[in-house]
């Protein structure tokens, strides 16, 4: 075992929280050693706008992600049930080289909502106590408000040149923008994408109906920008190859186009690729961590002392870090004690897919963030007084779906699904077709939770994660009634023929990509009884570890979480720069 | 900048052994450095004048050719040349495998004349235009390779280079013949094209790249800075002239791009990226706008531009579907990520080796502290053809006010065989 010189900072995972902490750390004059178990990618050259994306291979096979036979995990609805592995992506769809799941991912830039950070408190506030606590839900404040928060994500819209429209801007609601989302100090450092006819009409119908559309904030660039850290960026042509693809254009934003440029210049940054960490290493006290230990590419393995400890992977490896690195009492269902694997959430997801006769949709044209949406059945936006649920979705529809293999199967019910008979309604439909995607968000359960398989451990030797999830009763109402909002909607926007889907209307599966953003299991709180982290995301067991990422949601929203996965980083290293560096210890007395 | 060298000098070298030529070797002027202490035993406590020799380094661009993997300043950078490959030399302190051991007298013998340790220099090193260099900054660049670590390496500097090249003293023919063993004196009275003049022709070295040179490799004065092939790319004019020159573009235009590789028009990518990215960045904006100031005074080729060429209709629709999406519709380009073509007259040169070459290689812009996105730009080798490339290249600087000769698809076929690009799929 060889051990490499001591750093000042190691991160565990150059993703969007990775890279964003070593930009915050070396600039602040930091030695910071990034490991990463993926290969170096770039985009000009891994994915070049010279070569027209390939749907198979990207799209299909999704060749950009890690694989499954790496990394994966074990999955059963009950703890009365044997867990199996997920063999295949599933609703996993991890990063498979440097800038992680930021590489590959469409670009939705949303920040949460006020209501979302103190969920508990202000349901109680507004419903009272019977409504947050069901018997089945686990609600729990984040620590943080979003007003804390504001900064944050001004700061990460900045560094990735997000396109919107703002519609609070210090409380003056503007009706382009979503009049409902929290009070923003400025508007988007680019504007928003052009509306395309999708929107338009979902525009239209839902405005008509007293309902306020706007368009989603993007990390597609609708003009050249540069950001703050002197990177240059591009505008994006629109050609809809997002999700699962990578941008040689420069005009999606990712941990590439946006801070390698200058991270990769810094003397005081080093990344270590093809590495996987499999441990963080407890000190002998058991108060502090001495650093990781990694497997690197030729299979040897290595330790990499660090003073401070960055878990940035994806959410599930975080968890999975500290359970198989014996940080922090694992969670039991069985009387809610224990923190690490708490707190699991999805997202729950219903909506329609729709065909209008006569139109013209050119879905061709887009980008993977590129939408209409209404936030008025989202968060707490609406009275939930008479419903039999708290929280919404974020209605949506969007403007990327053209890609022919997977819009092969947007056919209307009925139609023929093979022979000349499907060429022909595949012909017949493929620019009638749009779609309304309810992203729900997710209330956690007593009985979700993450821990170490029993049975399945990984090529390393290292125990597969074990998740143990179904749906909150409050999530299953919720999107049954944001189906139905959006079947009216469907018929305000004059579809001839519609088919709602609900994921949650049947048990909770890993199998199917309902949505790929799975939260918690490493949560941030005020309290350490119920949460891992601190709200500085400092691990509230081992004060120089930070474990940062969408693992530290305690539940999860009705949007998506990248955004929200950045300001937390970002406020990670600024509390380890500003503040632990000077005084290591506790940034939170327990 | 490095990789054109001069050499060659197998007919000059019998007249070179036979005449004793006092003028070219002549190296009193550098009698105002110490020829007492070596390099190894002085490390000057001047934070002032180290300070000032950094900037003259930045300036002659010294680390560029220097540094190679074996730490800063020791050597290992290999320069082919027409006459075989040379090796650039380490340059630290060392005193077996570095500098060590010279003087200063040695140094300034080394740096404006050619004469080295182990002999004479071969012109790859450009003494030809170091040799302008002032006494002052000469003894401040002595004082900062004084601060040089040391770093035993050694380096063959000659070992790639065949019979008879391999014979220094080969150089003393061609010193007589092309040395100009003079110091510096300005051709212009107003300070800043002075100040522009010296760092243009001095340190900066700049006609090492843009002047044609003849068949024994040395710069023809009559074409001075008026563009020329470098390997597999090609130096363009940065004279005044209007066409192919820096004379449309305004001398802060010039400046920002030697500083950060783009002016918001064109970009640098291959070796000249390299000169910004080693150099040109680190001088300061009043000594750029001079070098732009005194590049934009003189008068280059005269070239004017022709009829622009019609009928481009292939070029055109092949650039909407493949260059459009970056460089604009209207060839305005994308900000500092992608260059324009409409009015860029970098691209108009009769010599098409630099486009031809991005479009078979890909590029990357030259990344500096201000614009450190280094952007890429993919290669085509694998999609068009010759003739593909050669309209797309018509269209491009025929187009938005631009007028150019015709690109013969041979000379991308030439290139390709070059660079090795591959051949199209089929």
């Amino acid at each position: 075992m060889a051990t490499e010189n001591k750093a000042d900072v190691v991160i565990v995972g150059l993703g969007w929280a990775g890279s964003l902490m070593a930009e915050e750390l070396t600039r602040a004059g930091m030695n910071v050693v990034a490991i990463d178990r993926g290969p170096w990618m770039d985009t000009s050259t891994h994915t070049p706008p010279a070569v027209d994306p390939d749907e198979l291979r990207w799209g299909i096979r999704k060749e950009l992600l890690a694989k499954p036979k790496d990394n994966t995990l074990t999955f059963r609805n009950r703890t009365d049930q044997t867990a199996a592995p997920q063999r295949e992506h599933g609703i996993f769809e991890l990063g498979g080289g440097v800038g992680g799941a930021g590489f590959h991912w469409a670009g939705m830039a949303w920040r949460f909502s006020p209501w979302d950070f103190e969920i508990r408190s202000k349901t109680i506030e507004r419903y009272g106590l019977a409504k947050a606590e069901d018997g089945e839900m686990q609600l729990q404040d984040w620590g943080i408000t979003y007003d804390e928060m504001e900064p944050l994500y001004d700061r990460f819209e900045r560094i990735a040149g997000i396109s919107g429209k703002a519609g609070n801007i210090n409380g003056q609601i503007d009706p382009e923008g979503n009049p409902f989302e929290g009070r923003r100090t400025r508007d988007y450092p680019t504007p928003r994408l052009k509306t395309l006819r999708s929107m338009e009409v979902f525009n239209e119908a839902t405005a008509r109906m007293g309902y306020h559309p706007f368009t989603i904030p993007a990390a597609n660039l609708s003009q050249p920008y540069v950001n703050p850290l002197g990177v240059s960026m591009g505008a994006c042509t629109y050609c809809g190859f997002c999700l699962a693809y990578g941008c040689g254009n420069y005009s999606k934003s990712s941990p590439q186009a946006c801070v390698f440029p200058v991270l990769m210049r810094r003397p005081n940054f080093k990344v270590i690729t093809e590495s996987c960490v499999i441990r963080v290493n407890k000190a002998q006290d058991g108060k502090t961590v001495t650093g990781v230990t990694y497997v690197d590419a030729q299979g040897r393995e290595q330790v990499q002392d660090a003073d401070i400890v960055c878990v940035t992977a994806f959410q599930v490896d975080n968890v999975r870090l500290m359970l198989t690195s014996g940080i922090g009492k694992p969670y039991d269902p069985r009387d809610q004690s224990g923190t690490v694997g708490r707190n699991f959430s999805f997202q729950t997801i219903s909506g329609v897919d729709m065909w209008i006769e006569g139109e013209q949709m050119n879905p061709f044209i887009g980008a993977g963030a590129h939408g209409s949406q209404i936030d008025d059945f989202n968060g707490d936006n609406f009275d939930h007084s008479d419903l039999d649920f708290i929280g919404g979705a974020g209605i949506l529809t969007l403007a990327r779906d053209g890609a022919p293999i997977s819009k092969a199967g947007k056919l209307p019910a009925g139609s023929p699904r093979w022979g000349s008979g499907f060429k022909k309604a595949y012909k017949d439909n493929y620019q009638t077709y749009t779609t309304i995607f309810n992203q729900g968000c997710s209330m956690p359960v007593k009985g979700g939770y993450l821990d170490l398989d029993p049975t399945y451990r990984d090529k390393f030797g290292v125990p597969l994660l074990r998740l143990t999830y179904d749906y909150a009763q409050s999530d299953r109402n919720m999107a049954k009634f944001t189906m139905d909002r959006s079947i009216e909607i469907a018929r305000e926007m004059g579809a001839q023929h519609i088919t709602p889907f609900n994921f949650a209307d049947k048990p909770f599966t890993t199998a199917v990509i309902a949505s790929d953003h799975v939260i918690g299991g490493a949560v941030m709180g005020a309290d350490p009884t119920t949460s891992v982290v601190n709200p500085y995301l400092q691990s509230w067991d081992c004060h120089n570890l930070f474990v940062v990422g969408a693992s530290a949601f305690p539940m999860n929203a009705g949007y998506n979480p990248t955004a929200t996965v950045g300001a937390l980083a970002i406020r990670a290293a600024q509390a380890i720069h500003q503040t632990y560096v000077n005084n290591p210890g506790p940034l939170v007395e327990a | 900048m490095k990789m054109k060298i001069l050499g060659g000098a197998v007919a000059v070298a019998a007249i070179g052994a036979g005449i004793w030529a006092w003028t070219t070797l002549d190296t009193s002027r550098n009698a105002v450095a110490d020829d007492t202490v070596r390099l190894a035993d002085f490390t000057s406590t001047d934070a002032k004048a180290v300070k000032r020799g950094e900037y003259v380094m930045r300036a002659a661009d010294c680390s560029a050719c220097h540094t190679k993997g074996n730490g800063e300043f020791a050597g290992g950078y290999e320069m082919p040349t027409p006459f075989g490959t040379l090796v650039s030399s380490n340059i630290t302190t060392d005193v077996d495998s570095g500098i060590g051991a010279m003087t200063e007298r040695d140094f300034f013998d080394a740096v404006r004349h050619g004469q080295g340790s182990k002999g004479l220099l071969y012109p790859a090193m450009p003494y030809t235009a170091y040799a302008k260099l002032t006494d002052q900054d000469m003894h401040d660049l002595w004082a900062f390779m004084s601060t040089v670590e040391p770093v035993a390496h050694k380096i063959d500097e000659t070992a790639g280079m065949p019979f008879p090249f391999n014979i220094r003293l080969a150089m003393l023919g061609w010193d007589m013949l092309f040395f100009q063993n003079k110091g510096f004196e300005a051709t212009a009275s107003d300070e800043v094209l002075k100040r522009g003049e010296y760092l243009v022709e001095g340190a900066g070295h700049c006609s090492a790249c843009h002047t044609p040179r003849n068949a024994l490799g040395a710069e023809i004065a009559s074409q001075h800075l008026e563009g020329s092939r470098v390997g597999a790319w090609f130096a363009p004019e940065i004279t005044g002239n209007a066409h192919l020159g820096l004379g449309a573009s305004g001398a802060d235009e010039v400046a920002a791009y030697l500083g950060t590789g783009t002016d918001g028009k064109a970009m640098a990518t291959g070796p000249m990226a390299e000169a910004v990215e080693h150099s040109l960045q680190y001088l300061t904006e009043d000594d750029r706008l001079a070098m732009a100031a005194y590049l934009k005074s003189l008068p280059g080729s005269g070239a004017t531009a022709p009829e622009p060429m019609t009928g481009l209709e292939r070029g055109a629709l092949a650039y909407e579907v493949n260059c459009s999406a970056c460089h604009g519709t209207a060839g305005e380009g994308m900000g500092l990520l992608a260059p324009a073509f409409a009015g860029n007259h970098g691209i108009l040169a009769d010599d098409v080796t630099n486009l031809a070459h991005v479009m078979l290689k890909g590029a990357r812009a030259a990344a500096t502290d201000v614009t450190p996105t280094s952007a890429g730009m993919p290669s085509f080798a694998w999609k068009m053809d010759d003739r593909q490339i050669a309209d797309v290249l018509d269209y491009i600087r025929n187009s938005w006010g631009n007028a150019a000769a015709p690109v013969r698809a041979e000379d991308i076929g030439a290139l390709r065989g070059e660079l090795d690009a591959g051949a199209p799929l089929r």
